[in-house]
């Protein structure tokens, strides 16, 4: 029996979870995947947004600029990647009225500093930016983060103090049992006094399965291309274009990690497993791009789909669905930003129920950057390699991630188990040859480590065998 | 700070040649810069005949290759460090190592870049549809089959008819796959005629040409792919599609030579070549830098890659001893029907091999060298192919103000 169980290994969970880990109660975090942050949190911009987009009053405004407020201290803390590079909404000529009223309601929302820039001024800022831009609402609080890198790391945080994760857990029923509830996933099941539903695009079918059914989420389907390091200073702020009414519009933003970002498309599907790509939504990616900053390069190393979680009701829905069970659904953007300060909501009102009480002593609130070696300087890698060989030997030579980088990602919290996994925690395999080289290394590490035959190792869970078995002799 | 003579960076075919050449010009502190555990670069994977043809007059296998030139090394007692890698270059050539024994500098009389190249990804190509296991390069799955000894796909679909491409056909074939196609965005294919009728056809194995894969299917592991037809501009023609069910797709769509490390020295990349601009000696533009092999352009064959990286050991050494002349070269302008030529200097008043490729696939053709409008000399091709790379011998008289390599039909 659980005093917690997590619904939904995903940024939102994975931070309630580290929250939660602070306190004596008992946690289980259940995901789906073979791996957490597999949905919207690992497919997203990245972006920290100040708070200037959403409706006054709505639940969106409140944790977005809460949680951008908690972010960089949560990322320092976590190890993971923050940089506060600030971000610009540019308008073209007939555009002043729609930044004018995003600066109104920025001011509405508590976000401060906002500044309206005039073209001279844009420019100077970003020489990269068009030229038929004539102004532009500048944000210095926004920044970008790795959300992948956030949940991992907070998931670890919370099993380093004791939290327990299911993955491949699917959770397909849940039982009132009284005291308890009797959550299934087929055969296998946990008891927990307390849900946390935090399960993405599929809060709703889990609401319901507790007997709350309010809660609709439509998959909204956003078209990515990520491209090469070497163009990531492009631009150094998040471009984004005045909301028209065909929706956000494309962005062009830095990501923590040095690439470049463009996208999102926006698309209502019905399929929440449709993480397709298609022709003309890149293409539509690259136009809409090409807007705002004309000379953006073509040097694409991957393309990706991400699904947001849209909600039936225009905003968060943060509600019981059932005595003891606390619902975030429809996450969608400023989902990421808010995330800190959600988790920051379930924990209070988990104390408010009385579910957390006692803080630990000796909770763990750190953790190192799982990938470090490439950013220090050279006398500091001398030393950690003096200390430990594997850091000198370069095993993804695009991003430079070493032999004992991966080894130690595969001992630490929440274990990898699949290729995907290890280029997530430490970016082997995702730089501009796309593992080209280092896969079968690492696979060979991933078989090593785990104690697993070769042919086991996947590209992320069951289904996806990397492998057909030995050509001839013996699988080890 | 550690000094040596020459530093080459890269122990793979391209490297090893230049450290031979270099030694044997006369200076004994060579040393071999190779990330991997084993010098050879990507021939210790290609386990296939076809080796060695024009340099030795026999038939070998990368591996073997690679063993004549390690042989070669070990003889001199040439210095190797293996699992080492090289983080950056100065243009005061200071080189910075990583390895197992920590970060160390090292200050080179000269440098020989000779990093090689890597595969175009999928990513590069903009693929639409999901992103399944099951897509891989055809280098990583020769590795996997050759080096790792695991079969990573049944049932195959192969983009790219570039040599690995085709090679990788046979491989899968002879360890029990079923290559279904191999498909060619162009009109021709890019690799060897020779690797066409060894590989595909003693096979049976379909070359799709003017088709491409225009989808991926599959959520977990590929199920299948699309296939459309292309049209004269490359772009796929609707009603086309056939589907082909199959759990893995091979990519051989280009090789990209690995200039990180150029970029950082701050030299800029010839854009059709994809690496630095080099003189006759293969010394870029900056003095005691040079380069060669797969790094400063994609060949097709490793012979040409030695006699290459023999030229720019040579002129390393000759650099390190104060005897390479720093005289004004002449640059050589690919013209009409030329993608690019190698070198893209070279010195007035001497005969310069020429290295260059064709744009397209012509038959008949001669191709010619002009200094100041004044033809130099000519060579009549039966075919042209950008796949085949060419040379010609140019007598490069010893006032010209500019040198052209054209290509024109036979007359």
């Amino acid at each position: 029996m659980y005093d917690i169980l997590i619904i939904g290994g995903g940024v939102v969970g994975s931070l309630c979870a580290e929250a939660f880990s602070g306190y004596g109660a008992s946690v289980r975090v259940l995901e789906a995947q073979s791996d957490v942050a597999m949905g919207a949190s690992g497919a997203n911009s990245g972006i920290v947004h100040a708070g200037f987009d959403a409706k006054p009053g709505s639940l969106k405004a409140r944790f977005n600029v809460e949680g951008a407020c908690l972010m960089p201290a949560l990322c320092a803390r976590l190890g993971v990647k923050y940089v506060n590079n600030g971000s610009l909404v540019v308008g073209f000529p007939g555009d002043e009225g729609a930044i004018r009223a995003l600066y109104e309601r920025g001011k509405e929302n508590g976000v401060a500093p906002l500044e309206i820039l005039d073209a001279a001024r844009l420019r100077e800022l970003e020489p990269n930016v068009s030229p038929e831009a004539t102004v532009a609402l500048y944000a210095p609080s926004a920044g970008i983060v790795c959300p992948y890198s956030l949940t991992v790391a907070a998931l670890g945080v919370a099993m380093d103090n004791g939290v327990k994760l299911s993955l491949d857990f699917r959770v397909d029923r849940i039982e009132d049992r009284g005291d308890c509830y009797r959550v299934f996933s087929g055969e296998r099941f946990f008891d927990g006094r307390y849900l946390v539903n935090c399960a993405g695009l599929y809060a709703d079918e889990v609401a319901a399965m507790a007997g709350d059914n309010s809660v609709k989420i439509t998959p909204r389907s956003g078209e990515y291309l990520l491209l090469d390091r070497r163009c990531g200073k492009t631009v150094s702020r998040t471009v984004f274009v005045a909301p028209t009414k065909m929706g956000k519009g494309i962005l062009v933003s830095p990501t923590a990690d040095g690439n470049l970002i463009l996208g999102p498309t926006s698309l209502d599907i019905e399929d929440k497993e449709d993480k397709r790509t298609t022709g003309e939504g890149l293409a539509r990616v690259l136009d809409g791009a090409k807007r705002s900053v004309p000379g953006v390069p073509s040097a694409v190393i991957t393309s990706f789909t991400g699904l947001r979680a849209v909600g039936n009701t225009g905003d968060f829905i943060i509600k019981k669905s059932a005595p003891r069970m606390l619902t975030f659904a429809g996450i969608e953007s400023p989902g990421l930003t808010s995330a800190p300060a959600l988790a920051g909501y379930a924990e209070k009102t988990l104390c408010d129920e009385g579910i957390l009480a006692e803080k630990k002593q000796d909770a763990v609130s750190f953790r190192r950057p799982a990938r470090f070696m490439a950013e220090l300087s050279a006398a500091e890698k001398d030393a950690w390699i003096k200390k430990d060989p594997a850091y000198g030997r370069i095993v993804c030579r695009c991003e430079e991630v070493t032999e004992g980088e991966i080894r130690d990602a595969l001992r630490e919290n929440p274990v990898p188990r699949t290729l995907d996994g290890i280029k997530r925690r430490v970016r082997a395999g995702m730089g501009r040859c796309q593992g080209g080289f280092c896969s079968p290394v690492v696979m060979r590490m991933i078989s090593d480590e785990l104690g697993i035959p070769f042919s086991d190792v996947t590209k992320r869970g069951p289904g996806s065998p990397l492998t057909f078995g030995k050509t001839k002799g013996e699988d080890r | 700070m550690k000094e040596r003579s020459v530093l080459i960076v890269g122990g793979g075919p391209a490297g090893l040649a230049a450290a031979v050449a270099a030694y044997d010009a006369g200076v004994r502190d060579v040393l071999i810069v190779e990330r991997d555990s084993r010098v050879g670069g990507i021939l210790k994977q290609c386990i296939h005949p076809g080796f060695g043809l024009h340099r030795f007059g026999c038939e070998l296998t990368g591996p073997e290759y690679a063993e004549r030139y390690a042989e070669e090394v070990r003889r001199r007692g040439i210095e190797v460090m293996t699992e080492t890698f090289v983080t950056g270059v100065t243009p005061e050539r200071v080189v910075t190592l990583q390895s197992r024994e920590g970060i160390e500098e090292i200050r080179a009389g000269a440098v020989v870049l000779a990093m090689g190249c890597r595969e175009r990804p999928r990513g590069a190509l903009n693929i639409p549809g999901t992103r399944p296991a099951g897509i891989y390069t055809a280098g990583t799955a020769q590795r996997l089959i050759n080096v790792e000894g695991y079969l990573p796909g049944r049932r195959v679909v192969i983009l790219g008819s570039g040599d690995i491409g085709l090679i990788t056909a046979r491989r899968m074939t002879l360890e029990g796959a079923k290559v279904l196609a191999v498909c060619e965005l162009l009109p021709y294919s890019g690799g060897l005629a020779r690797n066409i009728e060894q590989c595909l056809n003693d096979f049976d194995i379909p070359l799709l040409l003017s088709h491409t894969v225009t989808e991926i299917h599959g959520r977990e592991r590929l199920t299948g792919v699309t296939v459309s037809k292309v049209d004269e501009n490359r772009r796929p023609i609707p009603g086309t599609e056939r589907y082909f069910e199959c759990d893995t797709l091979l990519l051989s769509v280009g090789l990209i030579p690995e200039n990180e490390l150029t970029e950082k020295l701050g030299l800029p990349l010839d854009r059709r070549t994809g690496g630095a601009a080099v003189d006759t000696d293969r010394q870029t533009a900056i003095p005691g830098v040079f380069a060669c092999g797969n790094v400063l352009h994609v060949h097709d064959l490793v012979d040409y890659v030695s006699g290459e990286a023999e030229l720019a050991g040579k002129a390393a050494a000759a650099y390190v001893k104060g005897e390479l002349g720093g005289e004004e070269k002449l640059a050589v302008t690919a013209g009409a029907g030329i993608r690019y030529t190698v070198p893209q200097r070279v010195r007035r008043g001497e005969t310069a091999e020429v290295y260059f490729r064709f744009c397209d696939v012509s038959r008949k053709v001669e191709v010619y060298a002009e200094a100041d409008g004044t033809p130099l000399v000519s060579k009549k091709l039966l075919r042209a192919a950008p796949g085949e790379m060419q040379k010609l011998k140019v007598p490069v008289p010893a006032d010209s103000a500019n040198l052209t390599i054209k290509m024109r039909p036979q007359a």
